[in-house]
């Protein structure tokens, strides 16, 4: 058995890495809540997000956060432009069609990835990627407290823009009523594309928050995508609460589990909750469709 | 119109080239008056692994220069060998492919392999044709075991070096007063990583040591703190990693940074702590880190020459270029014993004799009837003062083994 503190430590680390999840999450689940498509392209987009903020800091020598700064705003622009010029024109507006298009463009990006980085992976050497902040006997990762804080903040303006601004209301009123929105004069297309902008946007900020602490080569988004799937179901597909919500139990859940279990079953604890949450509240944990 | 105006400059470029590469090409033709030996080389590439394919590619091409400037094969009256490179693209069946393609463009010999999965289709391809082919660091034990009287292993296997991992743990381990009793196996939930586990859990606790927590996790892992902390609960004095080496620089940053320190991390093939990219990346979190690894011999003059030329590429040095060096190395020996680049001939040279292993620590290469290089061995490295030292086996060693490492 474990002593308490470690416990805590571990739920603590959960709940920081649940962060990020759910910033991840974030970004699938908005894009999903007004286009009505699974995007999978979200972790090669993420891991591009990556490889933008380790040029930043291999070649500009910018700060992981700092270079947040930067990367998004690209990204945003990737986000618009991918869906404006090659996602929309593609699918044909059929849904099954935008699914493959997600789908084929995630290939594509992985393996110009590979052709561009080959496939060793980068990391970033920061001081404070070692630092840890100690909470009583907790030893608590720097990169992830910051993550935490990043991830709810943006969480929180995400919340914002989306109920306070027009772009905001344009987008809810695409969600709910498409041909409704387009007759009031509000340009769907162009909402799409700032939802896919906006979305991808999210995973500017991820991976911004991930590097100090992790790696990235040519395929590592996936490994988060998967997880930010799942939180998008448990959390009710196009929820934004849902998604922070939702990133934040997995990620606790996800921790406990790999303690008592050992990591390898530690993925159980994810997907016992999410066939839970399937079987007793289908439409997820804020979903209202 | 407009891919009318493409295709046209395309062809145009292709004909400017055509003929440029005529011109280019024609002094060679009237020059090219010596034999020449074709020696294939399969490696990765492009692809996941094409790192690794690349350091190969330097070794084996410095092998080529030495062995032309020295006056080529001397039994074929001073061929030159020219090395003809197959891509595996990190895949089994491009592996076969590339076997295929370069039997047809005239290889007599062909060497490489790099992953046991793709080592194995490559040999296959070449066993169909009787084509002698020569397993570079390819460790998996089913290799060798298919009877194929043209393939033959340049490297330990897996069975072997485990070994004698365990062989040189205990002797460090009573030459520091059996510092370490306990210990904690970390593994990646795959083939490679089970199979050491369980490996170790079978063979550990007859040699005294107490295995007080096996920890599996997957790959890729998003985390390693959950398993660091289980790690500095149980406080074991040995970990044993065995997975690839993204996860265990994760596994190394994270006990870094959550201040766990055991008195010795002792890898298998570990792959991290024989990497010169993650010592130069993580100096401190590699620090004191051994691993049980294929790896050139630091003694010989000809390794120290390699190590400058991976260096001149901006690369970091790791075992693919020694082994693939002297790969070409004993190639060219067996062509000088045949006297001949007849298959048949050459799988009988490397049969019957002994070789010079280049710049492994074999001593002489001895191929037994399995085609296994019976002399093969693996030595142990350690991280120490941000560089890869040698530390065991003695006659090899570099330095002494720093253990425990956090003493």
């Amino acid at each position: 058995m474990y002593s308490p503190t470690i416990i805590l430590e571990a739920l603590v680390n959960g709940l920081m890495l649940g962060a990020v999840y759910a910033l991840i999450a974030l970004g699938l689940t908005l894009i999903y809540g007004v286009l009505h498509i699974v995007n999978f392209a979200h972790g090669a987009l993420l891991t591009v997000s990556m490889y933008l903020v380790w040029i930043g800091c291999e070649y500009f020598g910018l700060d992981p956060y700092v270079a947040i700064l930067f990367v998004t705003p690209a990204m945003f622009a990737i986000g618009y432009f991918l869906q404006r010029l090659v996602i929309g024109p593609a699918s044909r507006g059929s849904d099954n069609g935008i699914l493959l298009v997600t789908l084929g463009l995630s290939i594509v990006i992985q393996n110009l990835l590979l052709a561009g980085f080959n496939s060793d992976t980068r990391t970033i050497v920061t001081d404070y990627a070692f630092g840890v902040i100690p909470l009583g006997p907790l030893l608590l990762s720097q990169p992830r407290v910051i993550g935490l804080a990043v991830s709810v903040v943006t969480a929180g303006l995400l919340w914002l823009v989306l109920n306070r601004t027009d772009i905001g209301k344009a987008i809810r009123a695409v969600a709910k009523e498409k041909l409704g929105a387009s007759l009031v004069g509000i340009d769907v297309a162009h909402v799409y594309a700032m939802t896919f902008a906006i979305g991808t946007a999210c995973l500017a900020i991820a991976g911004g928050l991930l590097m100090p602490s992790f790696y990235v080569s040519p395929t590592t988004g996936a490994a988060f995508v998967l997880v930010a799937f799942t939180i998008v179901v448990l959390g009710g597909m196009g929820s934004i609460p849902g998604a922070l919500i939702g990133g934040l139990l997995i990620g606790v859940v996800e921790a406990a589990s790999s303690l008592f279990l050992g990591d390898s079953l530690g993925q159980i604890g994810i997907f016992l909750i999410f066939i839970l949450v399937l079987l007793f509240k289908p439409t997820g944990l804020f979903g209202a469709r | 119109m407009k891919t009318l105006t493409n295709s046209f400059s395309r062809r145009t470029v292709l004909k400017a080239g055509g003929a440029a590469a005529t011109i280019l090409a024609a002094p060679g033709l009237v020059r090219a008056q010596a034999p020449i030996v074709k020696i294939g080389l399969v490696q990765p590439i492009t692809g996941a692994f094409a790192g690794d394919g690349d350091l190969a590619r330097i070794g084996a091409e410095y092998a080529v220069k030495e062995i032309n400037d020295a006056g080529g094969i001397k039994a074929l009256g001073g061929a030159k060998i020219q090395l003809l490179i197959g891509d595996s693209r990190s895949n089994a069946e491009a592996g076969a492919q590339a076997t295929e393609q370069l039997k047809t463009d005239g290889a007599v010999i062909v060497v490489g392999g790099f992953a046991s999965g793709i080592a194995m289709t490559a040999s296959q391809a070449a066993a169909r044709y009787e084509l002698p082919f020569i397993i570079d660091g390819a460790v998996s034990d089913g290799l060798m075991t298919r009877g194929l009287k043209s393939v033959f292993r340049f490297g330990p296997s897996f069975g072997a070096s485990a070994d004698v991992a365990l062989k040189n743990l205990v002797a460090i381990n009573d030459a520091a007063g059996k510092a370490a009793k306990t210990v904690a196996i970390v593994h990646e939930d795959g083939l490679l990583g089970s199979g050491l586990a369980k490996l170790m859990q079978q063979r550990l606790p007859p040699l005294g040591f107490q295995i007080v927590e096996t920890i599996s996790h997957p790959t890729p892992a998003r985390d390693m703190s959950n398993v660091v902390l289980r790690l500095r609960s149980l406080n074991p004095d040995l970990i044993i990693p065995s997975m690839y080496f993204n996860e265990f620089v994760l596994l190394a940053r994270t006990m870094q940074q959550q201040r766990v320190k055991p008195k010795g991390i002792y890898a298998l093939f570990g792959g991290a702590a024989s990497s010169y990219k993650f010592v130069s990346e993580f100096p401190d979190a590699a620090e004191g880190v051994m691993d049980v690894n294929h790896w050139g011999d630091p003694k010989n003059p000809t390794n120290a020459k390699l190590m400058e030329a991976v260096k001149a590429t901006g690369k970091f040095y790791a075992y693919n270029t020694p082994i693939n060096y002297s790969l070409i190395q004993i190639a060219a020996q067996a062509i000088e014993m045949a006297k001949s680049t007849e298959s048949g001939a050459l799988v009988e040279a490397l049969a019957k004799n002994e070789f010079d292993s280049g710049v492994m620590p074999y001593g002489r290469t001895k191929f037994d009837a399995t085609g296994q290089n019976v002399n093969a061995l693996p030595l142990n490295t350690q991280v120490q003062g941000g560089d890869i030292k040698v530390v065991y086996p003695e006659q090899f060693a570099q330095s002494k083994p720093k253990f425990p490492a956090n003493g």
